[in-house]
């Protein structure tokens, strides 16, 4: 009994270890940036592994300023509030109409969905482009927004409808039996059952809206329109020489999106898990 | 006071057609009311999916350069030329091999952290969270992370251990490539699997702890197969995405050197944007969702069979 227990504790201690390794491997890169982006450009070249000898914040009001983070800021809070209000308007609007399967053609919506989510960002980006452009539309970070919304909904929508399918039928009717109107309906049953169904689907539609690359630097150009991300990406040519700010640049982008991440990692998990076993 | 009078035994004792009348009306009003709540998320799908989409389909027969609307028929001149062209050949070899890639590291990397993460309640939230900060932050910044500090020859860690940057080699930049991609990207198969391996029924687990099985045995025949829906399904979405690698190739290296790191997702996008061919970049996109419409339509097949049981 006693040999056995050791023995589960080595193996415990191996699998530690293992886990160890590979939790290094993730943050390691991460790590450099918080160690270089306080030191100047000598010296980030003289060794990157070495600790800072200052903490001089000059990189990152050089980052601010020549990234254009201000702007940036702005403009992706803008487009990833678009993304996500209209996402969530939507998705919770059809996945309780596939959930109760309260329309006789709902397997035909599930295939139809099925069929978008894998639908190529290239099948569709070049006469999108044209589209937009015809219309006068580029560099507006709503009709990004928008964009965004629309290839994001049919996961938001699978995802929407898993979690109305916890909602107890005779819940819904009890409360239309006791006489309340829709807006009660959905104030007072279906949004407190579903509320983290929400919150799941806006963080993690939220991120990737918010880390978009292809479809906002097509449709992106002027430099005042575009998202903090491209606007670190603008620093790269100018500043390749300069790593410091670069290093600088790249942890004002991390630290707000892992703050968000970290704060509601349980939606997120949940989210990646639960999405991806059913569907 | 009338009207009351004559409306309650209406209420009360109504005639059974009557009855049928008014519940067919409101039967048909909430079937009305149903599709209205569906159709805001379809019709924004439609229109930004399926209808440039179709177009897409159209323009890989033209000649059109995506300015204004004007383009002539070729037929299948842009198919004939692309197959023709050897940079499409190295492009859909790289695919492949990025295929290769991610159908093994990064699902061998997620299936091991996921078992050992399935017994450590206690830390299983901290690893996963760990093993997630990658996956969450955007591709500009791990790029950039990576070309800036690892990759840089001047100041990076190949830098200062004296390698040369595999991503300036031709036949290494693909590789250099895929190797930020599967970093950021393996986490989130760890937590897809532990997921699934955590939906395991408890009895199978314990009928055979009775009868005497390890933990590798529990895990070989009891969480392995009972996780097959979800590895199948990865194992297809990872089909559909290698196909339409973009992100990560584009950024560190743009397809080069000497389009050794080219995919079809690069491709075809330097057709449309610097060559301005988007009948071509039509034609690419085509070949390209080929191989995803292949794998969708498993994929969909699959998943119907799982909503069936």
């Amino acid at each position: 009994m006693n040999k056995h227990s050791t023995r589960n504790r080595l193996n415990g201690l191996a699998a530690h270890v293992v886990l160890l390794v590979f939790a290094a491997t993730a943050l390691a890169p991460l790590l450099l940036v918080l160690l270089n982006s306080f030191k100047s450009n000598a010296g980030v070249t003289g060794s990157p592994f070495a600790l800072p000898k200052s903490l001089s914040l000059s990189n990152f009001s050089t980052a601010w300023e020549y990234g254009a983070f201000g702007s940036g800021f702005l403009n992706s809070v803008l487009l990833t509030g678009t993304t996500v209000a209209v996402v969530l308007l939507c998705s919770s609007l059809a996945g309780y109409v596939l959930a109760g399967q309260k329309i006789r053609v709902w397997p035909a919506v599930m295939v139809y969905l099925t069929m978008a989510m894998t639908v190529p960002i290239q099948l569709f980006v070049f006469p999108l482009y044209a589209g937009v452009a015809a219309l006068g539309l580029l560099d507006n970070v709503f009709v990004v927004g928008v964009i965004l919304a629309a290839i994001n909904m049919p996961f938001a929508t699978f995802l929407m409808r898993t979690f109305f399918l916890n909602v107890p039928r005779e819940l819904e009717e009890a409360a239309r039996i006791d006489g309340a109107n829709v807006l009660q309906l959905i104030h007072r049953v279906l949004l407190p059952v579903v509320r983290p169904g929400l919150i799941t689907v806006g963080v993690i539609v939220g991120l990737s809206a918010w880390n978009d690359f292809l479809i906002s630097s097509t449709f992106l150009h002027d430099p005042s329109d575009q998202t903090v991300t491209l606007g670190f990406l603008s620093m790269n040519g100018t500043f390749s020489t300069q790593l410091g700010a670069m290093m600088a640049g790249a942890l004002i982008l991390i630290l707000p999106v892992l703050g968000v991440f970290i704060a509601l990692q349980r939606y997120v998990v949940d989210g990646m898990a639960g999405g991806a076993v059913k569907g | 006071m009338t009207a009351t009078a004559t409306l309650a035994p209406v209420r009360t004792d109504p005639t059974p057609a009557a009855d049928h009348r008014a519940r067919r009306a409101h039967q048909r009003r909430r079937s009305l009311v149903n599709h209205l709540l569906v159709a805001p998320a379809l019709l924004l799908s439609v229109l930004v999916v399926v209808v440039p989409g179709v177009l897409t389909a159209m323009a890989a027969f033209t000649d059109w350069t995506g300015v204004g609307f004007h383009a002539d028929y070729v037929g299948l001149r842009n198919f004939r030329d692309i197959l023709a062209d050897p940079v499409f050949a190295t492009a859909l070899g790289n695919n492949v091999t990025w295929l290769a890639l991610f159908l093994t590291a990064p699902a061998a990397v997620g299936l091991l952290t996921a078992a050992l993460l399935l017994h450590r309640r206690r830390t299983r939230t901290f690893y996963q969270v760990l093993f997630l900060m990658p996956y969450v932050l955007a591709p500009v910044v791990n790029a950039m992370v990576w070309l800036s500090i690892i990759y840089n020859p001047n100041g990076g860690v190949t830098g200062a251990l004296h390698i040369s940057s595999p991503l300036a080699d031709v036949h290494g930049a693909l590789y250099a490539a895929a190797a930020v991609d599967m970093w950021h990207y393996w986490g989130f198969l760890t937590v897809v699997y532990l997921g699934a391996m955590r939906q395991t029924p408890l009895e199978q687990v314990e009928a055979a702890v009775v009868d005497g099985a390890g933990t590798w045995q529990v895990f070989r025949h009891v969480h392995l197969p009972s996780i097959r829906p979800t590895l199948l399904l990865m194992g297809v979405m990872t089909v559909i995405f290698s196909f339409l690698a973009f992100d990560y190739v584009y950024l560190l290296t743009q397809g080069g050197p000497a389009h050794g790191s080219e995919v079809m997702g690069t491709y075809a996008y330097a057709f449309a944007f610097s060559a301005f061919q988007f009948g071509k970049a039509a034609a690419v996109g085509i070949i390209m969702s080929f191989f995803g419409l292949i794998a969708s339509c498993v994929y969909t097949w699959m998943s119907r069979r799982q909503l069936a049981s």
